[in-house]
């Protein structure tokens, strides 16, 4: 059994987890990552996507659209800008996102925000993607 | 004075409002524990935003710190984000941070400054607008939000920033009140651009030596936004616990003021009907004697 440490998922309107937790799965903007315990001091932005988390032998799974993770030794800490448990997931809410990212491209002026705005989008379609069979 | 009929469709209506207020002020208490619970919840988040900003602030030097943190190095024209409540009648909340917001105009007016200001809120707008109207560059309504959302405060924030970078303004102050109890909430202005970084934070957090990905500067410039819209939600949410609050305690002075003027008013109008049977009684005695 892996050793245990302090995990917390926060979204801007309020605490989503907080405990002890073997492993967790992030979305980083350069890849996912898997945090476990003593893993080196890391700060990573995070991509849309979702948030697996590990403790007692149970995974809970959450969707994030972006944010921060804060990892330390003996904790790790997801500011993330909107978070939802996996379960919970509106999926209009998901489409409404999708759309506002396309209406993004065609708004973008210049070719750096249209990249911006299309990698975001890709993020998007890749998590409608895998939680929508769930 | 009044005739009896009048005195009893008075003590009627004020009956009436005081049972408006009554309702208003149990209705403000009822969404007062909810508007602190979400101040409670967006807590933590705006806590842990502090820490990170500290760590990663103390990476950074100052050379590479983005315009936001480090300002444009001028301070001539200062936006000033008013946040109000949307509506009235709870005691002088909406008066008080109006107040401040205008003294501090009035300051930098004197001093030479350009002076823009954007309203969240109306009841602010409307107080604004009386002394300072061609200074409002805009006005952010949120009358149709029943709970406020990290959304709205997402919105302001890119609006202000959009600002900055069109380089509108050099200083950006935002205004409301801090929630301190259901009594007393304390107007506050908070400079959000460029952005304090709290100084003692960086020692505290952790010495480690962070690794970041993709880079520190990258990371802070899209961690400094982020942290103006936390700033600005938690402030709309001190702001609506604030406001219930002030309305709580408006409407229970509401309601105590009308029972005082029922109880008067029942007073008179039980003298003057004995005034007038003690005068019916007169008049009858009078006229049996007479015959």
């Amino acid at each position: 059994m892996a050793e245990a440490f302090k995990f917390d998922l926060v979204s801007p309107e309020r605490l989503l987890v907080s405990q002890d937790v073997e492993s967790v799965v992030i979305p980083g903007t350069e890849g996912e990552l898997t945090v476990m315990a003593t893993h080196a001091p890391t700060m990573t932005s995070i991509k849309p996507g979702v948030v697996t988390v590990s403790a007692d032998g149970k995974t809970e799974r959450y969707v994030v659209f972006g944010g921060f993770a804060d990892i330390l030794p003996d904790s790790c800490t997801v500011l993330a800008e909107s978070a939802v448990h996996v379960d919970d997931i509106n999926r209009e809410d998901l489409a409404r996102r999708i759309q506002d990212a396309r209406e993004d491209i065609e708004d973008a002026r210049d070719h750096e925000t249209r990249m911006r705005a299309e990698e975001f989008l890709h993020q998007l379609t890749t998590l409608e993607g895998a939680i929508l069979p769930a | 004075m009044a005739s009896l009929k009048e005195l009893r469709n008075r003590i009627a209506s004020v009956k009436a409002t005081q049972k408006i207020t009554k309702a208003m002020q149990m209705v403000a208490a009822a969404k007062l524990k909810r508007a602190q619970e979400a101040a409670e919840a967006a807590r933590p988040y705006a806590e842990r935003m502090g820490t990170v900003l500290a760590n990663i602030a103390g990476a950074v030097s100052g050379t590479d710190a983005p315009p936001l943190m480090a300002g444009t190095g001028k301070d001539d024209t200062h936006l000033l984000v008013v946040a109000t409540a949307e509506r009235g009648l709870c005691g002088g909340f909406n008066s008080q941070i109006a107040k401040k917001a205008r003294e501090h105009i009035r300051t930098l007016l004197r001093d030479g400054k350009t002076v823009k200001v954007l309203c969240v809120g109306k009841k602010g707008y409307d107080i604004l607008r009386r002394d300072h109207g061609d200074l409002i560059i805009d006005r952010v309504d949120l009358r149709e939000v029943k709970k406020i959302g990290f959304e709205n405060a997402h919105e302001i924030a890119r609006q202000v920033i959009g600002l900055f970078e069109k380089g509108e303004f050099d200083i950006c102050t935002l205004f409301y009140s801090e929630f301190q109890s259901v009594m007393s909430q304390v107007p506050t202005a908070l400079q959000i651009i460029p952005a304090a970084v709290p100084a003692d934070g960086a020692g505290e957090g952790s010495d480690a030596v962070y690794e970041y990905e993709p880079d520190a500067p990258s990371i802070l410039a899209d961690l400094i936004p982020r942290n103006i819209s936390v700033q600005i939600f938690r402030a709309l949410l001190e702001n609506a616990a604030g406001e219930m609050g002030a309305k709580m305690t408006a409407m229970d002075s509401a309601t105590r003021n009308a029972g005082e003027m029922i109880d008067k008013l029942s007073i008179t109008y039980n003298r003057q009907r004995q005034a007038q049977i003690t005068k019916e009684l007169i008049e009858i005695i009078s006229g049996a004697e007479a015959l």
